[in-house]
């Protein structure tokens, strides 16, 4: 009850004096706030940006340590090192790769490949020195955490490069640029985070969808190794014979689609009838996830040496190249496989035979090619 | 380690400096709620600033305390769990359970407890849950 009766007389005296005689106080208060806004409105508005990329900052760090410790645990628990593996681990986060040199693009795809072989090599071999009880399959998976943890470790050093950079020279465009890509790029950083645990553990992630449909085609069938990291399996489809690649696995490992394709077209003299590539492709907003969507071309992504292959090896001989698509987002692509991404699969195994029903005829060959990551898919 | 337990690095730890600023001001905020009850009976005025200046310290003082909790669950990330098939391609006796490490899609597993027949791994996959998704109308 006083409460109420001390409320109410505040209200009243509040009442009878909206301003009264300390007017001229709320007249400089409003004042100030025009002048401050005038002048110091960027400043404010770039103060603003700051802490919002800074509250980003402090996740980024949280995901590279979660990043950098389930690495350390995974090598320790699987590799079973005489010594701490942390100051190789460490020394890998900050690897890097210098791409070749454009100004004459004549034979660039030759020099990238060679330039990511050793960088592959260079990886297997760390790896190797730091889990030596690791088996293949370990070794493929210790390999993409080791790159995830790098990745995400890049991330946290690019935003707080800006971040730093926008506090220093109290420029709004250098921290602008980066605020406006900051949610994209959480999202990319998010998915990584994800995936950590999917390549410690070897489970299946959204981007092996290809290579789940290959391996469910070919499962029974005699599998020879086609290079390179890939295998084979001829199966009969509707009455042709469908040469099936895949990348081998369960390991973490996409092989080289490229030199496989190569190599098939090669072994039949080019007489191919159709290829059929099946991949995942990143889904627009509003787009279901696990859509299964259908075109013509190379449908692989990467850095690229392995599309120019295949569309080297097919204008050879002019077959040509079908791919079916199975739509999900950027976090599903590395994260664990989502049961959409793999009743998909069903879906996109009769838009394959569909394919091959309508382009081919009875006892040509084709070539049918499921890319991605075969971590935690076997064949 | 488990992905979606509470976070434990240094990123996540709350600084013990605001901790203290937040409780300091929440002692005096219940201090000045407190006076403003006794102050009531002698002059009103008083007593109604005290009771603004209390609740208003109240309730900067919890909002600030949510906040820290807040940060620090968005720095939790959910993986859901992840689930493995295993069926028998003979009966089509089929069994779901949690993932282990060391499955992959096609591993043969253990005798089929209907058929006694090899049974497969066949699926591998995470069940997500949309959480408040605003259906579009394109």
């Amino acid at each position: 009850m006083n409460v109420l009766a001390v409320m109410a007389t505040l209200q009243n005296q509040i009442a009878q004096e909206p301003l009264g005689e300390y007017s001229w106080i709320l007249t400089i208060v409003f004042y100030a706030f025009f002048f401050v806004f005038m002048f110091y409105g960027q400043r404010i508005q770039m103060y603003v940006m700051i802490r919002e990329v800074e509250g980003s900052l402090y996740k980024l760090k949280y995901m590279k340590d979660e990043g950098r410790k389930i690495t350390i645990e995974t090598i320790k628990e699987v590799g079973k090192p005489q010594t701490d593996p942390t100051a190789r681990v460490d020394r890998f986060l900050d690897y890097f790769i210098i791409p070749p040199q454009s100004m004459d693009p004549a034979g660039i795809v030759w020099k990238l490949e060679h330039i990511l072989d050793v960088r592959d090599v260079r990886l297997k071999d760390e790896v190797k020195l730091m889990a030596p009880s690791a088996d293949e399959t370990q070794t493929n998976n210790l390999e993409n955490t080791l790159e995830v943890a790098s990745e995400l470790n890049y991330i946290y050093k690019m935003i707080r490069h800006f971040y730093l950079l926008g506090k220093k020279t109290l420029s709004l465009y250098v921290i602008m640029q980066i605020q406006m890509i900051l949610p994209l790029i959480m999202r990319e950083a998010e998915a990584y985070t994800t995936a950590l645990k999917a390549f410690a553990y070897g489970q299946p992630i959204g981007d092996g969808a290809g290579a789940l449909v290959a391996a469910r085609l070919m499962h029974g069938y005699e599998i020879r190794k086609v290079p390179k990291d890939n295998v084979v399996a001829s199966v009969p489809i509707e009455g042709r014979a469908a040469f099936v690649i895949k990348a081998e696995g369960p390991g973490g490992n996409v092989g080289k689609p490229g030199d496989a394709v190569k190599t098939i077209v090669e072994e039949n003299e080019g007489k191919i009838a159709t290829i059929i590539m099946i991949d995942a492709l990143m889904k627009l907003e509003g787009e279901e996830v696990g859509e299964v969507a259908e075109g013509v071309g190379a449908a692989i992504g990467g850095p690229g040496v392995d599309q120019f292959k295949i569309e080297d090896s097919i204008l050879k001989y002019r077959i040509p190249v079908n791919a079916v698509a199975i739509k999900q987002d950027i976090g599903d692509n590395v994260s664990p496989m989502r049961k959409e991404i793999s009743e998909a699969v069903d879906k996109a195994i009769e838009r394959v035979k569909q394919v091959i029903l309508e382009k081919t005829k009875e006892g040509d060959k084709v070539i049918v090619v499921g890319v991605g990551n075969s971590i935690g898919i076997g064949q | 380690m488990k992905m979606s337990q509470a976070p434990t690095n240094t990123t996540t730890r709350v600084s013990s400096f605001v901790l203290m600023i937040i409780f300091i001001v929440l002692a005096l905020s219940l201090t000045a709620l407190i006076l403003a009850v006794s102050a009531s009976y002698q002059n009103q005025v008083v007593a109604g600033y005290l009771l603004l200046m209390g609740f208003l310290g109240v309730a900067l003082s919890a909002y600030f305390l949510f906040q820290t909790r807040r940060r620090i669950l968005s720095l939790r990330i959910e993986v859901p769990p992840v689930t493995t098939t295993v069926e028998c391609k003979k009966c089509g006796f089929k069994s779901v359970r949690e993932f282990q490490r060391g499955d992959y899609v096609f591993k043969d597993m253990g005798a089929c407890q209907k058929c006694n027949e090899k049974m497969l791994i066949t699926a591998i996959y995470r069940e997500v849950k949309e959480r408040g998704k605003e259906k579009s109308r394109f």
